[in-house]
């Protein structure tokens, strides 16, 4: 039968550092198979094994799947992350949005000129105060729950935990008027499988640093 | 008002929700209306060729808003990942397998994407599919569909293409 999942990408977070995080929460072990030169990105392309000629791909019970979303989607449903009915779903894939769009803004912080770098800074902090947080916040207030939906751990609250983190790395006190995201940031980091993965050793990747951007920009030409 | 989630539209109310999010609405009327593939492996499938148009639509979308110097860059642009990275996969998926619709016998999201994608790229590009005969018969197929084909006829709720208009509207009303 199918062994572990592969995942091709760089060793970096950029889009596939959700799908590390997803098959880790649902304690699926995988593997890696890391794109560090732009002969190993041309010899994918040219092997025909990326739909669209773009990475990530992950290859998952005999397919090669692309495309980040259509990639979580399918390990949620897999691993019972994604709900119970379809209105949960609905619910998790509008919470997931909001998280990508928060995430997606800080992804781009790496790759922004000096001089505009602060005022996107500012930026990320103020849609993570004002647009994002609010809205899970209140979510959590208004039933009580540990988690986003349905009372059971979903996509949503993993990928929101990664969200979390990631703002932090940019404004460590960020959570301070969010006292249930504080409470949920403990608990749901305390879970045995995502606990591990935010341990040093883990397949979890750190934030890009200067050399890294470089070798990024080189192999993907961005 | 407070309905709308992240302060954003669209914004879809349905079934008792007020949806937010594209891709969450457009999945939510997919599973609902059975146009999502019949098992998981299907739905993965819909998901990587919806997501793969909806990357070329998004170049169509922010096309208006390019400024004027960069308009024939980005027109080229457009061309080039229909012609080069998109259509050529979904010409192949139906020569393949010889069937009428991206998933077999049976039209879903993904072949919804694909007739809206065409048609937004042949109002800038009108003989786009000159070298993609599967796809040219796609349309016709697509676009006979008695459901399709009323949306297409004037006085269906489908928009017009951008003009400067349009444009500037958007600019004001979101501050883009």
């Amino acid at each position: 039968m199918a062994g572990k999942p592969k995942l091709h990408y760089s060793r970096v977070r950029g889009k596939m550092e959700s799908i590390r995080w997803l098959l880790a929460a649902a304690g699926v072990e995988f593997e890696e198979e890391f794109i560090e030169t732009k002969e190993d990105l041309e010899k994918l392309r040219s092997d025909g094994v990326l739909l669209f000629q773009q990475v990530p791909m992950v290859e998952i019970d005999g397919m090669k799947m692309v495309q980040t979303r259509a990639i979580l989607s399918y390990i949620a449903a897999k691993y019972n992350l994604y709900g119970k009915d379809l209105k949960e779903r609905a619910w998790i894939d509008m919470y997931v949005e909001g998280t990508t769009d928060l995430m997606g803004m800080i992804m781009q912080l790496a790759f922004q000129p000096a001089d505009t770098k602060e005022k996107h800074l500012a930026l990320i902090i103020e849609r993570a105060t004002k647009r994002y947080f609010p809205v899970y916040e209140k979510a959590l207030k208004d039933h009580g729950h540990d988690y986003l939906v349905g009372n059971k751990l979903s996509w949503a609250d993993i990928h929101l935990l990664e969200g979390i983190l990631m703002v932090e790395e940019c404004k460590p006190d960020i959570l301070s008027a969010f006292p249930l995201l504080q409470a949920f940031k403990g608990r749901t980091s305390n879970i045995p499988t995502i606990k591990k993965f935010l341990q040093p050793g883990s397949q979890r990747k750190p934030p890009m640093d200067e050399k890294t951007l470089a070798t990024v920009r080189k192999i993907y030409n961005v | 008002d407070g309905v709308l989630m992240f302060q954003q539209v669209p914004m879809v109310e349905i079934d008792g929700m007020k949806m937010m999010q594209i891709r969450a609405i457009l999945s939510y009327i997919a599973v609902k209306h059975n146009r999502y593939g019949k098992d998981l492996k299907e739905r993965a499938l819909t998901d990587m060729y919806v997501k793969g148009i909806t990357d070329l639509i998004q170049i169509i979308i922010m096309f208006p808003f390019s400024p004027p110097e960069a308009k024939e860059k980005n027109l080229d642009s457009v061309k080039k990942r229909a012609t080069n990275r998109y259509f050529p996969v979904f010409e192949k998926v139906l020569k393949q397998h010889g069937q009428d619709f991206l998933m077999s016998n049976r039209s879903s999201w993904a072949d919804v994407q694909l007739i809206e994608a065409i048609l937004a790229v042949e109002e800038k590009m009108p003989a786009v599919l000159s070298t993609f005969p599967q796809l040219q018969a796609f349309k016709i197929r697509m676009s006979n569909m008695p459901t399709i084909k009323k949306f297409l006829q004037p006085g269906s709720p489908r928009k017009p293409p951008p003009d400067e208009h349009y444009v500037e509207t958007v600019l004001k009303i979101f501050k883009v």
